[in-house]
């Protein structure tokens, strides 16, 4: 079997800050023991979502090559990212594309739109002439739905945020990637133009066999698009599985708060009868507490146990696993079972 | 259904004929174009429209803040019987605060960085019109009523959390008692869990302080949850006025059609449904309806007659599906 086309193994990602001169300094953990296995052969759909400070885009950048991780690898087809031979970064930087969150800040304001198409065609010397690459930017563009005679020759700020985000996805495209890891594509667009943009990426999928990570907070687009969902909590994982799954019978107690909190469009749920004051503490920024579980302080279930060892992750039924001892009767899942956990049921295979 | 009760209640807030409009270098772009629109003592509304279609003009323009090159180029916006567009503005900058008070949408940057929360608080008290300083214990207590502990009054901004200071703004908020507070996505960048909390915490304060709250944004989910009745903006017009469960429900213009359908939802999955066509421009508005070049009902009169806003039984809907009394002949341009 050949290796997995893109596979993060046990990522830990340290930040300090501070130290000498200005004191003890202090480290965040951003990352804890993050492992994924993206199949070389079908395509997935997997969504990483989780709060701000959750470590979301510590784990797009690490499986990016953008960053190094303080100990964990990140492969691509079997070899660690860090410290690969030229050959074999030009196929992982070919094959494995983003999108970044702000379809503002990707593009350079004096150029034209067309300028970002076509530099990856020149950089890896796709096409043979002028005529080709023309072509491939026109396939490109009417792939995420845009109009090459009503985009091109424009510059960015004559386009509504939507096309430019579609521009980047069919940037993306032109290198035909095999994984695309698209970090809160949609975060930035209205929510009628959200559906165009995450129908498109889901086309992608479908029809090109393309695997994507979704990187999100918004837990309702993760349910439209996505087969498999990873939830985390201050830089863990707490709960993975099949999205039905987890969003309609959420098993760890972060994940039933965190769908509870979401405000659904149906009027009269009783969403703001609770009205329970929580005593806000200190600064709540990321990082993982040394030890115990971080979601203990916040949470009804949590025992001795809770806060004195971190709980791995339990499988809680057949598509899942959460990483809370309320499950703790069940097997314990390793990280190869939860690589298993996140592959996809065929419903992308052409 | 919604009218006759609503119609019993005080009104607090009447606006007629609101229009901004920006000068720019290609013309004149009318963001907020002809809005009337009344709210009511108490109650909690809602006002969404997508990215430009005008709604934080609006609150702008409410709070006379507009900046140039934009003006209010006409209307009333009376408060509790008095013309805001008529006052000094002196008179303006006492009656912000103290009649109608905003709680910004990027709680992180809204804050002075070198001051400590207390005195903010105490210093937008004194600024705005509280003559004597602000008595002992106030501050306290204000920061009590958001959820605060009364410690955090000593401490400085980047020593709080983004729902931490988010709170400290309504604190400044509601530091006067105002009549109406106005928040413009006051949780677009907060957590779910928090901004559940914040919510909550908003809508106690306007019950027991008996003011209305105007929240604005475009998230419908925290429409639905948070607001009794809604308005729906499109291209700097009011399209549509409604108790939010009539809008959720049955909603009637074309546009809320299109967006109430576009909301995804947990209960189809690998369905996508996206408002055709592209966003009006400002500076070439479509004649007519301006809506109705995205219109899948659009009628071959659309083009060229602009419907005003019509009440159905106390439901109002700028359509001609629903009949054209009251509207005007688009003037060609």
């Amino acid at each position: 079997m050949p290796p997995p086309l893109l596979e993060a193994r046990h990522l830990r990602k340290v930040f300090s800050s501070g130290g000498e001169p200005f004191g003890a300094g202090s480290e965040t953990v951003a990352t804890e023991d993050f492992s994924i296995s993206i199949s070389a052969e079908s395509p997935s759909f997997t969504t990483v979502a989780g709060e701000s400070g959750s470590g979301k885009t510590t784990i797009a950048r690490l499986l990016l090559g953008l960053m190094a991780p303080t100990s964990g690898q990140v492969l691509f087809r079997g070899s660690d990212v860090q410290g690969m031979r030229p050959t074999e970064r030009r196929a992982y930087r070919r094959e494995v594309q983003a999108i970044f969150q702000d379809p503002f800040e990707v593009y350079n304001p004096f150029y034209k739109v067309d300028h970002i198409l076509t530099t990856p065609i020149r950089k890896f010397g796709l096409a043979r002439s002028k005529g080709e690459m023309g072509e491939m930017v026109a396939k490109a563009l009417e792939a995420v739905g845009l109009r090459p005679d009503e985009t091109l020759g424009r510059y960015p700020h004559q386009l509504s945020g939507g096309q430019r985000q579609r521009i980047t996805v069919a940037r993306a495209l032109l290198l035909q990637p095999k994984l695309i890891i698209a970090d809160e594509p949609v975060s930035m667009v209205d929510a009628s133009l959200r559906a165009t943009i995450l129908e498109t990426l889901h086309r992608l999928y479908r029809e090109f066999a393309i695997s994507f990570i979704y990187i999100t907070h918004d837990l309702t687009t993760a349910y439209q698009v996505t087969d498999n969902i990873v939830i985390l909590y201050r830089g863990a994982v707490v709960e993975a599985g099949d999205v039905e799954r987890v969003i309609d019978k959420p098993m760890h107690p972060y994940t039933q708060e965190l769908v509870e909190a979401i405000p659904t469009p149906v009027p009269g749920r009783g969403w703001l009868a609770e009205n329970e004051e929580v005593e806000m503490g200190g600064a709540g920024g990321g990082g993982v507490e040394s030890r115990g579980c971080a979601y203990a302080p916040r949470c009804a279930h949590a025992a001795d146990r809770c806060r004195a060892q971190t709980p791995p992750l339990y499988r809680t039924d057949a598509g899942g696993a959460a990483a809370c001892y309320l499950y703790g009767e069940n097997a314990v899942v390793g990280a190869r079972e939860f690589a298993a956990l996140l592959v996809t049921d065929g419903r992308g295979e052409c | 259904m919604g009218g006759p009760a609503t119609d019993m209640r005080q009104k607090l807030l009447e606006i007629r004929g609101l229009e901004v409009e920006f000068q720019t270098r290609r013309g004149i772009a009318r963001a907020v174009n002809c809005i009337d629109l009344t709210l009511y003592a108490g109650e909690r509304f809602g006002l969404v429209g997508e990215s430009g279609s005008g709604k934080t003009t609006m609150i702008l323009a409410l709070l006379r803040m507009i900046r140039e090159p934009g003006r209010i180029s006409g209307g009333q916006v009376l408060l509790d019987g008095v013309d805001l567009l008529k006052l000094s503005d002196e008179e303006m900058r006492k009656t912000r605060l103290a009649g109608l008070a905003m709680v910004p949408q990027g709680a992180m940057n809204s804050l002075n960085p070198v001051m400590r929360v207390g005195d903010q608080i105490r210093l937008s008290m004194s600024e705005h019109g509280q003559r004597r300083p602000a008595e002992a214990g106030r501050i306290e207590e204000l920061l009590q009523m958001v959820g605060l502990r009364p410690q955090v009054a000593e401490l400085y901004p980047h020593e709080l959390s983004g729902g931490m200071k988010q709170r400290a703004c309504i604190a400044i908020a509601i530091s006067l008692r105002p009549r109406l507070i106005l928040a413009d996505e006051p949780t677009s960048a907060l957590d779910v869990v928090v901004q559940r909390h914040i919510m909550q915490t908003l809508r106690s304060l306007g019950e027991s302080m008996d003011a209305t709250v105007l929240l604005v944004g475009h998230d419908m989910g925290l429409m639905a949850q948070f607001t009794q009745r809604m308005g729906i903006m499109y291209g700097g017009k009011l399209v549509e006025v409604g108790t939010v469960e009539e809008i959720f429900s049955s909603p009637k213009h074309p546009y809320t059609q299109l967006l109430i359908a576009s909301i995804p939802s947990f209960k189809s999955r690998g369905e996508f449904k996206g408002i055709p066509g592209v966003a009006l421009s400002l500076l070439n508005p479509p004649t007519g309806c301006l809506f109705h070049p995205r219109c899948p009902q659009a009628l071959d009169e659309c083009a060229s007659v602009d419907p005003s806003l019509k009440e159905l039984d106390g439901h109002h809907t700028a359509c001609l599906l629903y009949g054209r009394e009251g509207t005007h002949a688009a003037t060609p341009a």
